[in-house]
């Protein structure tokens, strides 16, 4: 390689980001151009020595600075985010529901920032009014199954109602559409309902859960909202997360915004947001536990694998371990058994190429030193 | 050597099973009344020996040779594969009831026109269709008419459906269900062999109730009894049938259970084997041993071997090895060239060494200098396992250096470790080349140095570097000769601890940063011109200001460690942490070092102070008490009046405690224990505060102490009591010693902690676990990409900047102080 002497050569073998702050640090230094010709040429040197080697195990290298502190954690779950208030999972039980992607975070939340023109107390409060889910339940005095007409009866509070500001007749609409198969009836501040055949009373008991879970009001599973102030700005932390909607909602600094379920993310903006969103949560979910030092490498990869496919695969027996290649590395992990029948069956062949597999039967692994094999058998020198 | 290319899984035909078995097993007993194995019967001598001295029947090999044969019998009416039974119901489910093609999930027969019926399946093994048991026979029938050019369409590529129910059952050889003979002479089957006794019982009834024409039901019974015994040989946990047991009520251990869970097949001898060549005990620590080297006892270092090929070269030098014998170092076998291993004794060593000559090798004692490789459990990272040269010493311990126990997470009360000896010239190479412990200073976690000093050292250095410490030449002569510096000292009568310390910086060394151990109340850092000793300046490898503490050389920290590393290389760094760590205990050694217990005095002033302290947040809880009795509490959003209540009172009470820890810590004299807490060697300013001022809020559960009584915590106090004290604020500090009721709240949170704990390392193990078997297969490869073992790219450049953690700064490279060293 011939010496990188400029900042154009210079610009060739670094990454994007290294090279911008290598420029920016020369720019500022006072160095002679000699100076910085050999401070190119040392950066360029040590750029070159500090890269990754081929055969590394850089996988294996991953889960170990990703679980070794995980040891270190605490296992107490609640942990108040952000400015308090909203109580989020957080330590270990957090991490392990990242890499499990569960399909919902046992506490959604999202994070709802403001364009800068809503960007005040009051405004903020009426978005977080609005977005509030309010649920029939929440707005009704009294609700019972009435025994003599076999039917549900609500009895809704006038002022509640006002609170949320919820126009009763667009409301009773929306049910109407909502319990299309019902029978809804209004009377003054009394709604019944009523399955259109007969019904047991054990149908109605139900109904009337359903009925009162109802949606009314706000965006759909925001239980919860707090507003807090950040600096100079105020955002809008909720429990409960539905990004989709909330995106859609005037005010909100949409690009800032997140949620920390990763499913939703991938469905709203796609894999690479998922991605993203894997790393920030499990880098937030570190750093809470003061271990800020991991390296951001060695989440990237967790990342990167659980969304190598375009769809968040998770780390156990039904994602990326139960779903290998090979039939060993399989059934040494979960379910032996349905492993080793279904590769019988389906005929399946293991090639060995990769780490266990070659333990197991006791050969070299093919990786690290293990990878490479003389190509070029020189022949044996004869006997003299 | 032979390599495995592929491994094939495919299903076994009846005609297979067949032609693989010596012998049809007809009889129920193993053995005749002799006491010899029965011919015929399940322990028949032709499917292979395990008694020694005997050869196979078959194969006329003995014990260790013969790798035994299959038998087997003819099932007299058809078994389901209990393993198989869910892929049968779905291949039943898609096929015509009639003609057996495939159809999928149609309603009506594409080929021949039949109307489906819905087959249900009952767990373990019984098929229903409509309200009709289809049986076994009936199965595999139907299964047998499936064309083969359908079988693609189930992806039934490993043989013929039928054959997922059994005809012909295959006996597996002896060896795979030794017999044990008990003390009393009396002999113990293996579990397998007890289940297979009962198939052929029940399969020789079942034939002999079949030829006499008994009734249906008989018939039936039997045939569900023969399926259950097959069932539960194959597995003895299924969902909805009793296991099998042993007339002991044990449950028999049967084929799926010598594969599954942790101690299975796979996970407890194919992933991970037992090695020979290895040795473990207790560990102790030597500060005269380098960090990658190890103390092995004379015992151990007698036992374990070296292969060593005899040559023209060295044959002299063996013969003089093997003279030595048994004194160490000599050696303890000798190997002929057709593998033969012959002890080498006090006797027969003259013997030997006639005989030995070129294409003999000898297994030689471990002597100083070899790489073996240290290990400590958990293995939770890859310094877990490193590289260390041999030291041989006559005690009856490992031994190793303090400053290399951060990254074996090890420490010495009664902690032991696994050695293991390397037995070939590659493996030593790549040992040392790659898993030496001075390589791994630098953890890829972070980027920074994991190995690095540890209590008396950074104490020790922190008072030595300290200002005002002089010591005569012949002290700073002394204490330099015993870390294994040549001193080379300029012509002057005092010396001061820096100036000793800059002895062993590398020449070239110019950095600076800040200490750990700052002043309180130090605000802004004045960086090179601090009036505290609080900054460090080095210049070409002399400390000209600020004082050595956790920063520059402790674990997971050292600064110093870290630069010295990068620049001047593995080597370097390796030579430092051994040298500034042996100079800490030798500074120790002259000027004494204790901790007592007036070393957490506090003047009455203070006391008096930390006294008043306690009487105002008695009194502001008091008032929050009262304003929550009014309901005048500001409820903060979200949270009800009691949370609110709650959340004030707890950072009230923190408060209390913050407070008197900076009237602690200003009040501290300066003794041991500060040294130890301010330098990070041992202890922190809040243990301090503990010890001297108040322990402060117990919680449990993140939350002030509330369980109990209905009401209460403790029958102390009435009803609704809200104040601190009932709640789990401990006043008294734990040198004035607690009351009994701030004693049970103490340890109630004691006891939170150590269930926290011990529900976290079997999380955290599984977690590990399952990112393990997910990532291991992913590499870096020739091109650059990183890649799983379907070769499927996951990454194209590495960590997207390519560098290596590990060889990284912290994560990245240090422009700047590039920058700076061209100045």
């Amino acid at each position: 390689m011939a010496a990188v002497e400029t900042l154009e050569q210079l610009k060739e073998i670094l990454p994007e980001k290294l090279f911008e702050k290598s420029k920016e640090a020369l720019k500022k230094s006072d160095l002679t151009e000699a100076q910085k010709k050999k401070a190119i040429m040392k950066i360029a040197d040590l750029y070159v020595k500090s890269k990754f080697e081929a055969g590394e195990a850089f996988g294996v290298i991953a889960a170990q600075s990703l679980s070794e502190p995980s040891t270190q954690m605490t296992m107490r779950t609640y942990h108040m985010a952000g400015a308090m208030q909203i109580q989020v999972t957080l330590g270990l039980p957090r991490l392990v529901e990242i890499f499990d992607a569960r399909r919902a975070p046992s506490t959604p939340a999202m994070i709802i920032y403001l364009k800068p023109s809503y960007n005040t107390r009051e405004k903020a409060m009426e978005i977080a009014e609005n977005i509030t889910e309010v649920k029939l339940g929440n707005i009704a005095t009294s609700s019972f199954v009435d025994l003599g007409n076999m039917q549900v009866e609500v009895v809704l509070d006038e002022k509640l109602m006002r609170k949320h500001k919820i126009k009763e007749g667009e409301m009773i609409e929306q049910l109407k559409v909502d319990f299309k198969n019902y029978v809804l009836h209004q009377r003054g501040n009394k709604v019944t309902i009523k399955p259109k055949e007969e019904a047991t009373v054990k149908v109605l008991q139900k109904l009337r859960s359903k009925f009162l879970d109802s949606h009314v009001h706000g965006v759909k599973s925001i239980e919860n909202v707090v507003i807090n102030q950040k600096d100079e700005g105020w955002i809008i932390n909720t429990l409960g997360s539905n990004l989709a909607k909330i995106l859609e909602l005037d005010g909100v600094d949409s690009p800032k915004t997140m949620t920390n379920n990763i499913h939703e993310v991938a469905k709203v903006l796609g894999i690479e947001a998922a991605r993203a969103s894997i790393v920030n949560e499990v880098l937030l979910t570190l750093k809470e536990q003061g271990l800020e030092d991991v390296d951001v490498r060695h989440v990237l990869l967790v990342a990167d694998v659980m969304t190598a496919g375009g769809t968040i695969k998770a780390v156990g027996r039904y994602g990326i371990a139960g779903t290998k290649g090979s039939v060993l590395a399989r059934a040494n992990f979960e379910e032996t058994m349905k492993h080793l029948t279904k590769a019988s069956v389906y005929n399946e062949i293991d090639t060995l190429e990769s780490i266990v597999e070659n333990v197991m039967i006791n050969q070299v692994v093919p990786a690290g030193t293990g990878m490479f094999d003389i190509v070029f058998k020189p022949p044996l020198k004869k006997k003299e | 050597m032979s390599m495995i290319n592929k491994i094939e899984f495919k299903l076994l035909s009846p005609q297979m099973v067949k032609k693989l078995s010596v012998v049809e097993i007809l009889k129920a007993e193993l053995y005749d009344n002799d006491g010899f194995p029965m011919e015929g019967g399940v322990m028949d001598p032709r499917l292979g020996v395990i008694d020694p001295g005997l050869r196979c029947r078959t194969c006329n090999q003995t014990i260790g040779q013969c790798y035994g044969h299959f038998g087997n019998i003819e099932l007299v009416r058809p078994i389901i594969h209990v393993l198989y039974a869910k892929l049968i119901h779905k291949i039943l489910k898609s096929i015509c009831g009639s003609c057996s093609r495939h159809i999928g999930t149609a309603k009506k027969c594409s080929y021949c026109g039949a109307e489906q019926k819905d087959v249900k399946f009952e767990k373990p093994y019984s098929y229903n269709e409509g309200e009709k048991i289809i049986t076994p026979l009936q199965i595999r029938e139907r299964f047998e008419r499936i064309p083969n050019e359908d079988l693609p369409n189930f992806n039934f590529l490993g043989g013929r459906p039928e054959w997922l129910i059994l005809t012909i059952f295959p006996i597996p050889p002896v060896i795979t269900r030794p017999s044990i003979t008990l003390e009393t002479g009396e002999r113990s089957e293996d579990d397998l062999t007890h289940k297979l006794v009962d198939i052929i019982r029940i399969n020789h009834r079942l034939r002999e109730n079949i030829e006499i024409g008994a009734p249906d039901f008989i018939i039936e019974d039997l045939w569900e009894l023969l399926q259950y015994h097959t069932a539960t040989y194959f597995d003895n946990e299924l969902a909805g049938i009793p296991a099998a047991r042993h007339r002991s009520g044990r449950p028999l251990k049967t084929l799926a259970d010598r594969l599954r869970s942790k101690e299975g097949r796979f996970r407890q001898n194919l992933a991970g084997k037992r090695v020979n060549y290895s040795a473990r005990t207790v560990i102790s620590p030597d500060p005269y041993i380098s960090i990658n080297e190890v103390g092995v006892p004379l015992v151990i270092a007698k036992e374990l071997t070296i292969p060593v090929a005899v040559t023209p070269n060295n044959i002299e030098e063996i013969k003089k090895v093997i003279q030595i014998s048994p004194r160490w170092p000599s050696a303890n076998y000798i190997v002929r060239p057709d593998g033969k291993r012959r002890k080498i004794t006090d006797e027969n060593k003259e013997e030997i060494l006639k005989e030995v000559g070129i294409g003999y090798s000898i297994e030689r004692h471990l002597q100083n200098g070899d790489v073996v490789l240290f290990n400590r459990q958990p293995s939770l990272h890859r310094m877990s396992i490193m590289a260390h040269g041999v030291r041989v010493t006559p005690w009856r311990t490992f031994t190793m250096n303090l400053a290399v126990t951060p990254p074996y997470n090890a420490d010495f009360d009664g902690d032991e470790m696994n050695l293991h000896v390397l037995q070939t010239e590659e493996a030593r190479a790549e040992a040392m080349m790659l898993m030496d412990a001075s390589k791994h200073i630098r953890s890829p976690r972070f980027g920074g140095p994991i190995i690095g000093c540890e209590h008396d050292h950074v104490s020790g250095n922190y008072t030595l570097t300290m200002e005002g410490i002089e010591m005569n030449r012949e002290d700073a002569f002394r204490i330099l000769a015993e870390i294994g510096v040549e001193p080379d000292l300029p012509e002057k009568k005092t010396f001061t601890g820096k100036e000793v310390f800059s002895h062993i910086l590398p020449k070239g060394l110019n950095m600076s940063f800040k200490v750990k151990s700052l002043k309180p109340g130090c605000e802004k850092c004045n960086a090179e011109t601090c009036k505290h000793d609080s900054y460090v300046v080095i210049e070409n490898g002399i400390l000209k200001k600020g004082v050595i503490d956790k920063n520059a050389i402790g674990r997971e920290a050292g600064k110093i460690i870290d630069r010295i590393q990068r620049e001047f290389g593995d080597e370097a760094a390796h030579i430092f942490i051994d040298r500034v760590s042996l100079l800490g205990i030798k500074w120790f050694e002259k000027v004494g070092f204790t901790v007592g217990l007036d070393d957490i005095d506090v003047s009455d002033e203070s006391k008096q102070k930390i006294k008043q302290e306690l009487e105002h947040g008695n009194r502001t809880s008091n008032e929050l008490i009262e304003n929550y009795a009014k309901g005048n509490i500001e409820i903060l959003p979200g949270r009800t009046m009691k949370e609110s209540f709650e959340a004030n009172m707890i950072k009230l009470l923190v408060k209390v405690t913050d407070n008197i820890g900076s009237i602690v810590s200003t009040g501290l004299g300066f003794n041991g224990a500060v040294i130890m807490a301010r330098s990070g060697a041992r202890g922190s300013i809040t243990h301090m505060t503990q010890l001297i001022g108040c322990v402060g809020q117990e919680r449990v559960l993140g939350e002030r102490i509330h369980r109990g009584f209905r009401g209460r915590t403790l029958s102390h106090f009435l009803v609704g009591d809200l104040t601190p004290l009932a709640h789990g604020f401990v006043s008294n500090s734990f040198k004035s010693g607690l009351t009994p009721v701030e004693f049970f709240f103490d340890v109630l949170s004691g006891r939170e902690g150590l269930m926290d704990k011990s529900l976290r390392t079997r999380h955290s193990g599984y977690l590990e676990r399952r990112l393990m078997n997910a990532l291991q297969d992913l590499k870096i490869e020739y091109d650059g990409t990183v890649r799983d073992n379907n070769k499927i790219i996951i990454q194209f450049v590495p960590g997207e900047d390519f560098i290596d953690p590990h060889k990284s700064d912290w994560g990245t490279i240090d422009v700047n102080s590039i920058i700076r060293s061209v100045k």
